[in-house]
């Protein structure tokens, strides 16, 4: 008899549904008269919202995520990069883009849709260099990036800020520039507010995972949280993550869990093994689940301290009373709103990241971590050998292993399997 | 000529812990040549950059994930824990490249020191915003210096470190100037010791030691051919057993464009009212490292013109291994060099080189170039 009771989420259809409808109006905006963008998933993509509801953003590390997950197609972009004269240990999303421009083939169907610019945003040394080869790659789209990686959060101040709000607004004079459009000023805070409610209800989602049984398990959680890094400004977004958040709470009250026989609770980092989803199903034969990372809750997902000392959802501009009535406060609420984000901390000290590790490890009572040694991302690999000393100092069980998130070639299945029998065996686990 | 400046690269710890005792001054360790030099030096701190030694070392990989991050900065790392460096009082970064930042965070956990300090330098370069982003930066940054030392940077002991270090700028280019002659009168090898030791010394006593060198610079004859005319590109570069080597097969590197090299000390400090303004100036206005050459891009014009002047024959573009910045860079600067027929050869360098195998390829790039005078 299984431990606990499960059930398909309800709202996993309409998720399906809205990912498809993204990646099929960004192909057919032309037909419709609009703007195509491609940026990363981090970028401000509320701010070209202000062109206009017709301009469709194609942002590449889930676009590239989707290319992995088609091991065939994936080899063939990873192939045309490396014959372009560029090195296979580059961030495996930005070469399976490039494959993508060079094959000329979109991977939902068709030939590749050429972007009418790119809107970046720079954290990681590949940021603004994906996009600055994709131009070129695509003949010279113009282009404009941002650059973000102004110190973590806690040493924020002034001249930090300006500095990031005022390339927005030389931004925004670009895009009117390049586009011929006058720009939305009402249109802009509309996306900044529905980005502080999308990203900020995704944390309130995860935060319920904290329950035995979780009612997610991560692998569900990366078809899900997806979503907010294809359109995080959209109200689409925001509102189905208001629903999915009712329907996962809903299920918390009904001890509805992912996995029936959950008896161990794992938390994993960095990306998966696109192409290797299966680990995680994997995990379930010995009746663990991964209950999600920082890299799920913190992607996206915006959080704060809550008043009782735990990790909770971040306070929307819009709960706090704040009123955003013109594009400079916009431009401000969207800069240091997004200057908190968890996955950005890290990027200017281990430290930072294992401290959000270690209290999610304690807060959703994990029994022990998988760490992801992904070589296929330097920015969030960045610094994980000294996460995992600071996890094992704490006291955590933690099992590594190498792989790569977009490049099929740079993950052994059967290995990883066994360093998982291995780790579960030590946690006294076995197959059911 | 060059057994100072090779004396003091070979000897770079002694050389910092006898200036510590005879000055009573702070010795500060920095990775990344974007570090504002001149702020330390006004408040009598000795900057000296830290580099690796080329010695296999296995002590990093709990600290460094070894399969991916480049072998410069496990290399660097391995000195700090190997204790090589203990003489340190600070520790510094300037915002580059993810690679380096795991040595500083590393080392500064593992090995820490009395200050220590992350410099957000911009990555947008050519943004408008950048200069005066980074002069806010920097005054944060004098400040801490201030209170970590307990000495006040004035304006005139501000001016006076740059005016050093600007001369320093002058007397490199201008021994540089000298490679750009028909037979150079200094082998790459030499150019490297002399920019090496000159990231490892007393700018002031560094400046002397080029001064007489430059006087006696015109009389020099190498008792040797000048060959193939090199360049070398890429991540940072101070193997000087793979230099040695390239230079006994008929060639001479006459420029490079690297971080132990052009890239920095190129461009000075201009005078200005607001001399953390023209030190932000110049930081954001110098050759750029890949990881802020964006949009467009200005490393290759820069790259082509030095090719120029100095009559560059072939180029080797160096990389450290895993060096994605370089890695992105690299095929646009070998299809410019092409383009403007200079032909390329590639080496993917780790913590030691492969000078063998380097050899023969090298050899054979050689073999290759000189055909083509033989040719036409």
């Amino acid at each position: 008899m299984p431990k606990y009771k499960t059930e398909p989420l309800k709202c996993w259809q309409k998720a399906k549904e809205i990912r498809a409808n993204y990646y099929r109006d960004y192909a057919q905006a032309k037909e419709k008269g609009g703007l195509r963008w491609c940026g990363g998933a981090w970028s401000f993509g509320a701010i070209p919202a202000g062109l206009g509801d017709d301009v469709y953003p194609l942002t590449g590390e889930p676009y590239a995520a989707s290319i992995a997950w088609d091991k065939e197609f994936s080899t063939q972009c990873l192939e045309a990069v490396e014959r372009k004269g560029f090195a296979r240990d580059l961030c495996s999303y930005m070469r399976n883009y490039w494959g993508s421009i060079l094959l000329n083939r979109y991977v939902f169907g068709g030939p590749f849709p050429k972007p009418d610019f790119v809107w970046q945003d720079h954290i990681c040394c590949s940021h603004a260099k994906w996009y600055q080869v994709a131009s070129e790659l695509e003949g010279g789209i113009p282009m404009f990036c941002i650059d973000v990686a102004c110190g973590p959060y806690s040493e924020i101040n002034q001249n930090k800020l300006d500095y990031v709000v005022g390339q927005m607004h030389d931004g925004i004079e670009w895009l009117e520039k390049i586009t011929q459009r006058k720009y939305d000023d009402e249109k802009l805070i509309a996306a900044v507010k529905d980005e502080c409610r999308s990203t900020s209800l995704w944390a309130e989602v995860c935060l319920l995972n904290k329950a035995i049984p979780a009612p997610l398990d991560e692998k569900s959680m990366f078809s899900l949280y997806v979503l907010g890094t294809l359109m995080k400004h959209s109200p689409v977004v925001a509102d189905f993550y208001a629903e999915m958040r009712d329907e996962v709470k809903d299920r918390v009250a009904r001890g509805i869990a992912a996995v029936p026989d959950e008896r161990c609770r794992l938390m994993s980092d960095t990306q998966p093994p696109w192409g290797f989803l299966k680990v995680f199903r994997y995990l379930e034969e010995f009746g663990a689940l991964s209950i999600g990372s920082l890299y799920t809750f913190g992607l996206i997902g915006m959080w704060e301290d809550q008043p009782d000392g735990s990790w909770g959802p971040k306070k929307t501009p819009q709960e706090k009373g704040m009123e955003i009535k013109d594009r400079d406060t916009a431009l401000r609420v969207l800069a240091e709103w997004n200057l908190a984000k968890p996955e950005w901390q890290h990027f200017y000290s281990p430290r930072h990241k294992s401290e959000m590790m270690i209290r999610i490890a304690k807060e959703w009572k994990v029994n022990g971590i998988m760490l992801h040694y992904n070589r296929g991302c330097e920015g969030l690999t960045l610094g994980i050998a000294e996460n995992r000393l600071d996890l094992v100092k704490a006291g955590f069980p933690v099992m590594t292993f190498e792989g790569n998130m977009g490049d099929e070639r740079e993950f052994d299945v059967e290995m990883v399997s066994s360093r998982i029998d291995a780790f579960l065996e030590n946690l006294n686990l076995k197959k059911l | 000529m060059f057994d100072t400046f090779r004396r003091w690269s070979k000897e770079r710890h002694s050389y910092a812990k006898e200036w510590k005792q005879r000055t009573g001054g702070k010795v500060l360790g920095y990775f990344c040549t974007y570090v504002p030099e001149e702020i330390l030096y006004a408040a009598e701190v000795l900057p000296v950059r830290i580099l690796g030694s080329h010695e296999p070392s296995d002590l990093t990989e709990p600290h460094i994930f070894g399969g991916m991050f480049c072998p410069f900065s496990r290399d660097c790392l391995a000195q700090g824990l190997k204790g090589r460096y203990d003489y340190l009082d600070g520790l510094m970064i300037a915002q580059s490249c993810l690679h380096i930042r795991q040595t500083f965070a590393s080392w500064q956990k593992h090995r820490p020191v009395d200050f220590s300090y992350y410099l957000c330098m911009p990555h947008n370069v050519q943004s408008p915003h950048a200069e005066g982003y980074l002069a806010g930066e920097l005054s944060q940054f004098k400040e801490a210096v201030e209170e970590w030392t307990g000495r006040k940077i004035g304006t005139n002991e501000l001016n006076s470190s740059i005016e050093t270090y600007n001369k320093s700028r002058r007397l490199l280019n201008a021994v540089y100037a000298t490679r750009k002659q028909e037979n150079p009168p200094l082998t790459g090898e030499e150019a490297m010791e002399m920019v090496v030791s000159n990231q490892l010394t007393d700018k002031s006593e560094h400046n002397r030691a080029l001064e007489e060198l430059l006087k006696g610079l015109p009389e020099r004859k190498l008792n040797r051919p000048t060959g193939t005319r090199l360049m070398l590109i890429g991540s940072e570069n101070d193997d000087i057993p793979f230099i040695r080597m390239l230079e006994s097969l008929n060639a001479t590197v006459v420029v490079d464009e690297h971080c132990t090299g052009t890239r920095y000390f190129w461009n000075e400090v201009d005078s200005g009212e607001d001399a953390l303004r023209a030190v932000a100036r110049r930081y954001v206005q110098r050759p750029p490292c890949p990881t802020k050459d964006w949009m467009p891009r200005r490393r290759i014009e820069h790259t082509l013109q030095l090719a120029k002047n100095y009559q560059v024959q072939g180029a080797l573009l160096i990389q450290q291994k895993f060096c994605d910045p370089h890695e992105l860079d690299i095929p646009a600067v070998r299809s410019a060099l092409e383009g403007a027929g200079i032909p390329t050869l590639f080496l993917e360098f780790d913590v030691t080189v492969p000078i063998g195998p380097f050899k023969t390829r090298c050899e054979a790039f050689l073999e290759m170039l000189q055909q083509e005078e033989d040719l036409f």
